[in-house]
């Protein structure tokens, strides 16, 4: 193994550059993660979120069709891999003439992606709530939608808090894909810097750290929530 | 109030009513006695349309129920708007305080005012006996309190008929009394009643008739005093034997 050329600790002047780099390159790397990265979860997760509920809801409907249309969904997004379907959404599409810009391209991807893993989730949770609980709501004259939205779902929110917490999290760090398909997002940038001045490895650590202080961050507000929401459970 | 016709209910192959014929009068509080598995439940959900029945017809304040036709949305609406129901295991809104759980159903369903409704669900909590515990969610009350919550729940609809499915059988021995006198006091004002229970005593003291079921059919009807001490089924007679 060859160390000499890359030893920081045997030599100062080397040292003293990698630091000035990881100064530098600090502002880009958070303005990827401040106008992409984030946006990009926030807004995917969204979309996702509203696709998930609406899925769950098909899968437990007795509609047939409404059963059928849902599972195929899932298991199509299931079964393929993400930068797959990001792949035929930015580069497949445009050959039959669909072009869509690389932003709104990776929100539709990842909304597609979370509606399809989310709605696993929510559906465990809506039949995790007793039936009682739905029965209650009828002697006292709520319809479905009524129950639904003020019976069912703030239960079953409580207990799909942890899950959806995974599925926003894996997002955060998912969303490095975008940079496949051209998003200037964290991890693009962090790619563009180090192939200028070959510094890999000190790029590519800066980048992975501030994915981890968003995830932590985002840890500690599903810690709140949760929290909170379990203010009516007896512990 | 309440006119029950050739009653039938199937799950699948099995038939848990086999033509139950029944009026239940204004006022009238009816106890409903029987061995598990007779059906008594399953007719108590019937009456508001939480089990559709199989056949037969249900007259409801002169609302009536054909279940050899597709019953109406509209008719499932009016049965449950006239009909409280409460239930064995409660069923109270975990997520939602005392109040919360009483008013849900004026404020969301009849849109009611909420500072009407939350007047009226004060009231019906002071009832019942829980005037200060108004804030308490169900997890901080016992189970008698959480009945008596959920007794409230159901009068805050007004309704005409009071259905009651088993509302002491998972309560501790020392919290059935507290119910079962709010029930009493419901049955002294006036309150049209149909209950499905296992306390005898309560029978005995509150009800205008009793109704013992066996196998998803009537096997004999009459007031308590009469039904309790001289049975004329030889049924009822070994049913009362087993549970005395």
């Amino acid at each position: 193994m060859k160390m000499s050329s890359t030893n920081i600790f045997a030599d100062p002047e080397k040292a003293q550059r990698l630091i000035e780099i990881a100064q530098s390159s600090l502002w880009p790397l958070l303005e990827g993660a401040l106008y992409y990265t984030i946006p990009l979860t926030f807004i995917s997760f969204f979309f996702g979120i509203i696709l998930a509920v609406l899925t769950a809801l098909a899968r437990i409907s007795t509609s047939k069709p409404l059963q059928i249309i849902a599972r195929i969904y899932v298991s199509a997004i299931r079964g393929t891999p993400l930068l797959v379907q990001l792949f035929i959404l930015f580069f497949g599409l445009p050959t039959i003439g669909i072009v869509i810009d690389p932003f709104p391209a990776a929100v539709f991807g990842f909304s597609l992606n979370v509606g399809a893993y989310a709605s696993e989730v929510i559906r465990a949770s809506i039949l995790s709530i007793p039936k009682g609980q739905w029965e209650a709501a009828h002697t006292i004259g709520m319809n479905y939608y009524q129950t639904l939205r003020r019976i069912i779902l703030p239960q079953a929110t409580r207990v799909s808090i942890p899950p959806l917490s995974n599925t926003f999290i894996s997002l955060v760090k998912d969303t490095s894909l975008a940079s496949l398909i051209l998003v200037t997002e964290m991890f693009r940038r962090a790619q563009e810097i180090a192939s200028a001045n070959y510094e890999y490895l000190l790029l590519y650590i800066e980048a992975a750290i501030i994915y981890w202080i968003i995830c932590f961050i985002l840890s500690l507000i599903q810690d709140r929530i949760e929290h909170r929401l379990d203010r009516y459970v007896a512990k | 109030m309440i006119s029950i016709k050739g009653l039938r209910k199937k799950f699948g192959e099995l038939e848990v009513l086999k033509g139950i014929d029944l009026e239940v009068n204004k006022g009238e509080v009816v106890v409903v006695i029987g061995p598990s598995g007779s059906g008594k439940t399953t007719l108590l959900r019937c009456l508001n349309i939480l089990e559709v029945p199989t056949a037969g017809s249900i007259t409801l304040d002169g609302h009536m129920a054909d279940f050899s036709k597709r019953v109406a949305k509209k008719e499932i609406d009016y049965f449950r708007s006239e009909t409280g129901m409460v239930f064995q295991n409660y069923n109270l809104f975990p997520h939602k305080t005392a109040l919360e759980n009483v008013m849900e159903g004026p404020v969301i369903v009849k849109k009611e005012a909420k500072d009407v409704a939350r007047k009226k669900a004060e009231n019906l909590l002071n009832k019942v006996g829980l005037g200060d515990k108004f804030d308490f969610y169900p997890f901080q009350l016992s189970g008698g309190q959480q009945q008596r919550v959920g007794i409230a729940r159901a009068l805050a609809l007004e309704p005409k008929v009071m259905l009651f499915d088993e509302p002491t059988s998972a309560l501790d021995p020392e919290l059935v009394g507290e119910v079962l006198q709010v029930m009493k006091d419901l049955a002294n004002e006036g309150m049209t009643m149909v209950v499905v229970t296992h306390e005898m005593r309560f029978a005995q003291d509150a009800a205008d008739e009793v109704i013992f079921m066996d196998n998803g059919k009537v096997i004999e009807r009459n007031k308590p005093s009469e039904l309790f001490i001289n049975p004329k089924e030889e049924r009822t007679r070994q049913f009362l034997n087993l549970i005395s």
